[in-house]
């Protein structure tokens, strides 16, 4: 039995669909995340799980049990808040004693785990300071230990690491893994900052306006989304406009109304007359001088229009001559020599038959 | 020209304190002075203080304005508290007109209806109790006002988190809100007691015949003539109520000096 089953689960603000007919299951022991756009429901939908809000369509069960009606003290479930909401007038030990007074935990067991939750988190030193004598990351972790202390069933993320710089927040990344995997706390997190959410979970629900749009694994989100949506919000990915020809012995065929037969993969299912987009990551891309031999048949002549040096790689926009903008990720991995071309360079774009994604719509 | 401006600036400000505070410092000098006349420094004594102290109505008087001080701003805060929660709770848009009216009413009115009130519709028999509710009246506005700013100035995410946390209303209440607030209370105490002590108008509807405060005991001295002991007793007022706006600063400074 799954911890968490969200069923059908709709929430309305007036005209608004705020929510809409969301179902998911959550297993124990998940890094778990809801990654969207600003303003697609993913708050709504946890403060529905933690008890603050309630669906007007649906349901959620924890454990099999129905959580209708519950008020939130009474579930086994506790959230980190963005603004980390640290209790002010208590110290960081006050702070994350708290959730064990409300459990009416014995004094010796709080003192002992309050212990154990500061050493957690690295904090053993400021188990006597207040809030507003701590830095953004050590507020951070206040609110991570506080949230864990008590074990609760399913641990609510709600942007924790938004309010971070970005060295910061790749250390808390790194640190949110460790700790979720060493306390096997269930984690429900909330982004929606896409690399985010591919470098910490288990799997990912993607919602846009209200609806989950796929739900799987990063790995399987980044190689195979199911629908322009998702391939668009996460990563780069080129979308080129094609129609599908013909289906026969694997080797299905697309037409670019700009590139002309392209071979591809389209996938089972399809059917010729079908149009939509072919989806294609950058580094998937090669990009050879034009005087070189390539070999594959998808291979087009461009011209280098913009180049971004990112440092390990170098994104390059080129003009294909047929009219698209191709984008290609290439590794700068000789020494000495960081950019492969410059702008203005004449060159030829390819790809293997197998690199892009045909999504429907 | 400049120069000009500034002191005709400087000028004018010396100008309006030295207003404000002659009367004040006359009083308090005079209450030291040897003779029954405000009219020349003859010498310093402290005989119109024990003259006050022998004085059996001025006590009673004195009695009566600390106990119905004390308890009008206790209750008053107890639901000024309540009204500044509610206010920023609920968000009510008739809520802090029906608190803050008595604010905003002009003094007189505001004794007149609460006299026709206690008299015609409840048959009151005037006197400590019909003060007390008068008091309550006026100062309940004002520890509203003073909570809710307090609130306002809040993360409500902290209620959700206690709430979150497994904590019950009441214990949200109890452990978050309560010690959060407190400095407003205090200052909202604070500001009670001062508004009750020196109340003069209110009071004077609805005391009756039989119960007496200070600000009423003055008039009635006053009547006669200022007396050396008016001066005297206005000076102890004085120095009770600059007290107690020390103490609100020095209490809960956050919440006289704006900002959290
Ligand atoms: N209490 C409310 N009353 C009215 N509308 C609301 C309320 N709460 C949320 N909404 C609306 O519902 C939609 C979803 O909001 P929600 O806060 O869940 O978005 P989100 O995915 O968390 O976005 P973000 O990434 O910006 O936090 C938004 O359009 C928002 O304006
Ligand atoms: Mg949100």
């Amino acid at each position: 039995m799954p911890l968490l089953e969200i069923k059908g689960v709709t929430r309305r603000f007036g005209d608004l669909v705020a929510v809409d007919g969301v179902s998911l299951a959550i297993e124990a022991g998940e890094f778990f995340t809801l990654l969207g756009p600003s303003g697609c429901g993913k708050t709504t939908l946890l403060r529905m799980i933690a008890g603050f809000d309630e669906p007007d369509q649906g349901a959620l069960f924890l454990d099999g049990r129905p959580l209708a009606g519950i008020p939130p003290e009474k579930r086994p479930v506790h959230t980190v808040f963005q603004s980390y909401a640290l209790f002010p007038h208590m110290t960081v030990a006050g702070n994350i004693a708290f959730p064990l007074e409300m459990a009416g935990k014995p004094r010796g067991e709080i003192a002992r785990r309050v212990a154990e939750t500061l050493a957690l988190v690295h904090l053993e030193e400021k188990g006597g300071a207040y809030p507003h004598e701590l830095s953004g990351g050590q507020k951070q972790r206040v609110a991570l230990a506080r949230g864990l202390v008590n074990r609760p069933r399913l641990l609510l993320l709600d942007e924790p690491l938004g309010a971070l710089d970005a060295k910061l927040r790749e250390e808390m990344q790194v640190e949110l893994i460790n700790l979720q995997r060493d306390v096997g706390v269930t984690f429900v997190f909330v982004t929606h900052a896409q690399q985010e959410a591919l470098a910490l979970s288990h799997r990912i629900a993607v919602m846009n306006r209200g609806r989950v749009e796929q739900l799987d694994t990063p790995e399987r989100l980044y190689t195979a989304p199911a629908s322009r949506f998702v391939a668009d919000f996460i990563g780069k990915i080129n979308l080129v406009d094609v129609e599908v020809t013909g289906n026969s012995h694997g080797h299905a065929g697309l037409r670019s109304p700009a590139l002309g037969d392209l071979a591809a993969e389209p996938g089972n299912g399809v059917v010729p007359g079908e149009r939509g987009v072919l989806a294609l990551r950058p580094e998937l891309v090669r990009v050879a001088a034009r005087g070189e031999t390539v070999e594959l048949r998808n291979r087009f002549p461009g011209t280098v229009r913009e180049l971004l040096y990112l440092g390990d790689v170098t994104l390059y926009k080129v003009q294909l001559e047929a009219g698209p903008v191709i984008e290609a990720l290439l590794a700068n991995a000789a020494p000495g020599r960081a950019k492969l071309f410059k702008a203005g360079d004449a060159v030829t774009v390819a790809w293997r038959h197998d690199a892009g994604v045909f999504l429907r719509g | 020209m400049r120069r000009r401006a500034q002191w005709l600036l400087w000028g004018a400000s010396l100008a309006v304190y030295a207003f404000l505070y002659v009367p004040l410092a006359v009083v308090v000098i005079f209450s030291f002075n040897d003779s029954l006349l405000n009219a020349e420094w003859v010498g310093f004594t402290l005989s119109w203080y024990r003259k006050l102290l022998a004085d059996g109505e001025m006590l009673a008087a004195a009695g009566n304005s600390l106990a119905i001080a004390l308890l009008s701003s206790a209750l008053a805060t107890v639901l000024g508290a309540m009204a500044g929660i509610a206010m920023q709770r609920w968000r009510l848009p008739w809520l802090p007109l029906l608190v803050l009216t008595p604010v905003a009413m002009p003094e007189i009115l505001l004794g007149v209806s609460l006299l026709l009130f206690f008299r015609q519709v409840l048959d009151l028999t005037l006197g400590f109790f019909s003060i007390l509710v008068a008091h309550v009246t006026f100062s309940i506005g004002f520890v509203a006002v003073i909570v809710r700013a307090r609130l306002a100035g809040m993360d409500e995410g902290l209620l959700e988190a206690a709430r979150d946390l497994g904590a019950t209303p009441w214990m949200t209440f109890r452990r978050v809100t309560f010690p959060l607030i407190l400095p407003a209370l205090v200052a909202g105490f604070l500001m009670s007691f001062t508004l009750s002590i020196d109340d003069f108008v209110i009071t004077f509807f609805v005391a009756g015949v039989g119960v007496t405060t200070l600000p009423l005991q003055i008039y009635s001295m006053i009547k006669v003539a200022v007396t050396p002991e008016v001066n005297a007793v206005s000076t102890l007022l004085m120095a009770l109520t600059l007290t107690m706006v020390l103490a609100a600063t020095r209490l809960a400074p956050d919440i006289l000096r704006r900002g959290r």
